[in-house]
C-alpha cells in the first residue's frame, strides 16, 4: 500500500495545479459524453430499428405518394406477414419550436408492426374506436402536459387546416431507447377529410411498413415488392427500416461527423494539458526520482509513481465528468425537446468515457516518464526542482 | 590485521560539457579500510564528488577498478547496481532529499521496502534508527515540519536502515547551521566509533573534516598530498 499512498500523496501535493487540472478533465470528459450522447441520438432512430420490418416508398423522392391500392398487393408478396401505411403529417402545435413527429396510420396494423410501442389496452381500445382520437409517446405528452382526455390542436401545413384530435391514450416504449415523442392518429380521418377537401391527394400513403417473416430475407421480399410496381406510375423502392432511418441520418451527415471530430479534439486538448501538468510535476521532482534510484528502486517503480499520479488524476476528473454526463444530458435532453427522441447516455458512452481518461493518463505520463527513467542520478540529484 | 573495504584501481572518469570532454578524475588509486571514517577534501571541481558517486555506484567510471567488500561494481549492469545499492550503501546527501510527502517514519522505512521484511520488522528497525538520532517523537512529522538539522538526521537514520557496508556523505553539513552541523557530525562520528561503520564524507569544511579519522585530498582530479590522519583512534 506503501506506492499507492505516495501516489495520492503527490497527487495532492500541488492542491491548485491537481485542482485545477482535474476541473479540465472534468469539463472535457464531460463535453465528450454530451458529445457522444447526441451523436448517439442522431442515429437513435436506426438503432431503434427492426430487422424484420421493410419501409416502401415512391422511389423518385419520399415527398411523392404511392396508391393506398398497393397495400394488398405487398401483402401478397412472398415472405411479407403485415402491411400497415403511414403519412406524414408535419403540423404545428402552437408553435413552430414545438416541432415533434405526427402520423397518420392505420392504428391496428401499424401499432401491430410496432409492439415496443405500449399501450394499455382500455386506451388502445378507446383510441381504435375513435376516428379523430390519437396517441401520444410518454415523452410528448410530459413536455406539453398531455393527458388523456385532452384535445390536440394542429395547424397543418403540408395538409392545410386546423385540426383536431383527442388523446385517447398514451404509449410507452418496451426500452429506453424506444422513441417517445410521436403522435399517431388515423389515416382514414385524414383521408375522409382529403376526399372532401383536397380529392386528387386523398387515398394515397407516404410510407408502407411491411413486416417480413425472416430478416436475412429482407432484400429478396424487398426487391421483389419493388418488381410488383416496376414499370407502373409510382414505382417503389423498399429497404430495410434501419437503412430508411439511415438515409435521413446521412442528409446531415456532415454535422455528425463535425460533431465527432469536435468530440476527440476536445479529448486531445485535455491531454495535451494533462501532459504539460505531469511534465512539469516530473520535472520538479527529479532530484526525487533520483533519490530513490540511488536507494536502490528501479527505473519501473519511479515509472509506477509517475503513471500512477497521472492516471489518478485523469480518473478522479473523468468519474465526476461521467457521474455529471447523467443529469446534464437529462436537462440538455429537456432543453431539446422533441428534437432528439432519444436521448439517453449509453454504457458504450460511458465506457468511451472511461477510455478517454485512461489514454490521457498514459499519454500525459509517457514522455516524463521516460526521462525520469532514464535520468542519470547524478544528473537528477543536481535537479533543484 | 584490517581489512580494506574499497579498492580503486586507475580510476578516470570524465564529462561531456557543451561539447567539449572534461577530465575530473586521473588515474586515482587508493584504498579504504573498514571501519575507517573518511573525508575526501577539495577545491571546487577536485573531484570528490565525483569519486564519492563512483565509489557509491551512482557513477559509473570511463576507465579503472572499483571494488567495493571485493566486489568490481565497474562490472555490475545497471540493474544490479541498483540492488547492490539498497544493500551495501547508505546515502546521506547535502539537501537530505527525503521524500515531501512522507512522514520522517515513512522516509526512513523506504528502503527497507526493498527487502522481504514483513510490516512489524521494519516498524522495529526503524524506530530503533529513529532512536539512535534522538527523532523518536517526530516519526509523524513531515520534512517540512523538521529543522534542518533533523531532516538531516532523518537522513541518516534513513542511510543506517538497511545496515550498509558503506555510508557515503556529501557534504552533510553544507546546508546546517554550525550547531546542527557539529550535531551530525557527532552523530556521524559516534556510528563510526560505536558501530564500526565505514564512512566516505565529501567535506570542503575543515571543522567537518576534522571529525574524520583520514582525509585525502584531491586536486584536478587526483590525490595530492597522500593520506593524512585527522585524528588518531
Amino acid at each position: 500500500m506503501y506506492f499507492p499512498k505516495l501516489i495520492l500523496r503527490n497527487a495532492l501535493r500541488h492542491k491548485l495545479r491537481t485542482g485545477l487540472t482535474l476541473l479540465g478533465i472534468f469539463v472535457a470528459i464531460l463535453a465528450f459524453g454530451l458529445l457522444r450522447t447526441v451523436v448517439e441520438a442522431w442515429f437513435a432512430g436506426a438503432e431503434g430499428a427492426s430487422s424484420t420490418r421493410l419501409i416502401t416508398r415512391n422511389s423518385i423522392s419520399l415527398v411523392f405518394p404511392l396508391p393506398i391500392a398497393y397495400q394488398d398487393r405487398i401483402r401478397q408478396v412472398g415472405g411479407v406477414v403485415r402491411v400497415s401505411h403511414a403519412n406524414w403529417f408535419g403540423g404545428i402545435y402552437v408553435s413552430e419550436k414545438n416541432f415533434f413527429p405526427q402520423f397518420a396510420v392505420d392504428p391496428k396494423s401499424y401499432l401491430e408492426l410496432y409492439p415496443e410501442y405500449r399501450i394499455p389496452p382500455e386506451q388502445m381500445k378507446a383510441f381504435l374506436l375513435d376516428r379523430k382520437g390519437c396517441t401520444v409517446g410518454r415523452k410528448l405528452a410530459d413536455i406539453h402536459g398531455f393527458k388523456v382526455g385532452d384535445v390536440v390542436q394542429l395547424r397543418g401545413t403540408i395538409f392545410p387546416g386546423t385540426w383536431e384530435f383527442v388523446v385517447r391514450a398514451i404509449y410507452d416504449g418496451a426500452e429506453p431507447a424506444t422513441d417517445t415523442s410521436q403522435f399517431f392518429f388515423h389515416w382514414d380521418y385524414l383521408n375522409e377529410t382529403l376526399k372532401r377537401t383536397v380529392p386528387r391527394r386523398a387515398n394515397t400513403v407516404g410510407v408502407y411498413v411491411v413486416g417480413i417473416d425472416q430478416a436475412d430475407r429482407a432484400a429478396e421480399i424487398g426487391t421483389q415488392i419493388d418488381r410488383t410496381f416496376r414499370n407502373s406510375l409510382a414505382e417503389t423502392l423498399t429497404e430495410t427500416e434501419k437503412a430508411f432511418q439511415l438515409g435521413f441520418v446521412a442528409m446531415t451527415e456532415a454535422i455528425v461527423i463535425a460533431i465527432q471530430i469536435v468530440s476527440f479534439l476536445v479529448i486531445f486538448i485535455i491531454m495535451a494539458v494533462m501532459a504539460n501538468t505531469m511534465a512539469m510535476t516530473a520535472r520538479e521532482r527529479m532530484a526525487e526520482y533520483a533519490t530513490m534510484k540511488a536507494l536502490g528502486f528501479g527505473p519501473a517503480r519511479v515509472v509506477t509513481l509517475i503513471f500512477g499520479e497521472s492516471l489518478a488524476i485523469a480518473l478522479a476528473g473523468a468519474a465526476i465528468g461521467i457521474f455529471a454526463t447523467f443529469p446534464v444530458a437529462e436537462w440538455f435532453a429537456t432543453k431539446v425537446g422533441t428534437l432528439f427522441p432519444v436521448f439517453n447516455v449509453s454504457q458504450e458512452t460511458v465506457t468511451m468515457q472511461l477510455a478517454a481518461a485512461v489514454t490521457v493518463g498514459v499519454v500525459a505520463a509517457m514522455l516524463p516518464s521516460y526521462r525520469a527513467a532514464r535520468v542519470r542520478i547524478v544528473d537528477g540529484l543536481r535537479n533543484i526542482g | 590485521m584490517v581489512a580494506t573495504i574499497v579498492e580503486v584501481r586507475h580510476l578516470a572518469k570524465s564529462y561531456r560539457r557543451g561539447g567539449q570532454i572534461v577530465p575530473v578524475l586521473n588515474d586515482l588509486s587508493f584504498d579504504i579500510a573498514e571501519g575507517e571514517f573518511v573525508a575526501l577534501m577539495g577545491p571546487s571541481g577536485s573531484g570528490k564528488s565525483t569519486l564519492l558517486n563512483l565509489i557509491a555506484g551512482i557513477d559509473k567510471p570511463d576507465r579503472g577498478e572499483l571494488r567495493v567488500a571485493g566486489l568490481d561494481i565497474t562490472t555490475l549492469s545497471e540493474a544490479d547496481l541498483a540492488d547492490w545499492r539498497a544493500t551495501h550503501i547508505g546515502f546521506i546527501f547535502q539537501f537530505y532529499n527525503l521524500m515531501p510527502v512522507l512522514t520522517a517514519f515513512e522516509n526512513i522505512e523506504l528502503p527497507l521496502l526493498l527487502t522481504r521484511l514483513p510490516r512489524r520488522q521494519r516498524r522495529e528497525r526503524v524506530e530503533l534508527a529513529l532512536d539512535m538520532v534522538g527523532l523518536s517523537d517526530r516519526m509523524d512529522h513531515y520534512p517540512s515540519e523538521l529543522s534542518g538539522g533533523q531532516q538531516q538526521r532523518v537522513a541518516i537514520a534513513r542511510a543506517i536502515i538497511s545496515d550498509p557496508l558503506l555510508i557515503v556523505a556529501d557534504e552533510p553539513t553544507g546546508d546546517l547551521d554550525r550547531v546542527s552541523a557539529a550535531d551530525i557530525l557527532d552523530l556521524l562520528d559516534r556510528l563510526n566509533r560505536e558501530l564500526g561503520k565505514t564512512i566516505v564524507m565529501v567535506t570542503h569544511d575543515q571543522r567537518a573534516a576534522e571529525h574524520a579519522r583520514v582525509v585525502r585530498h584531491l586536486d584536478k582530479g587526483e590525490l595530492t598530498d597522500g593520506e593524512s590522519t585527522a585524528k588518531t583512534v
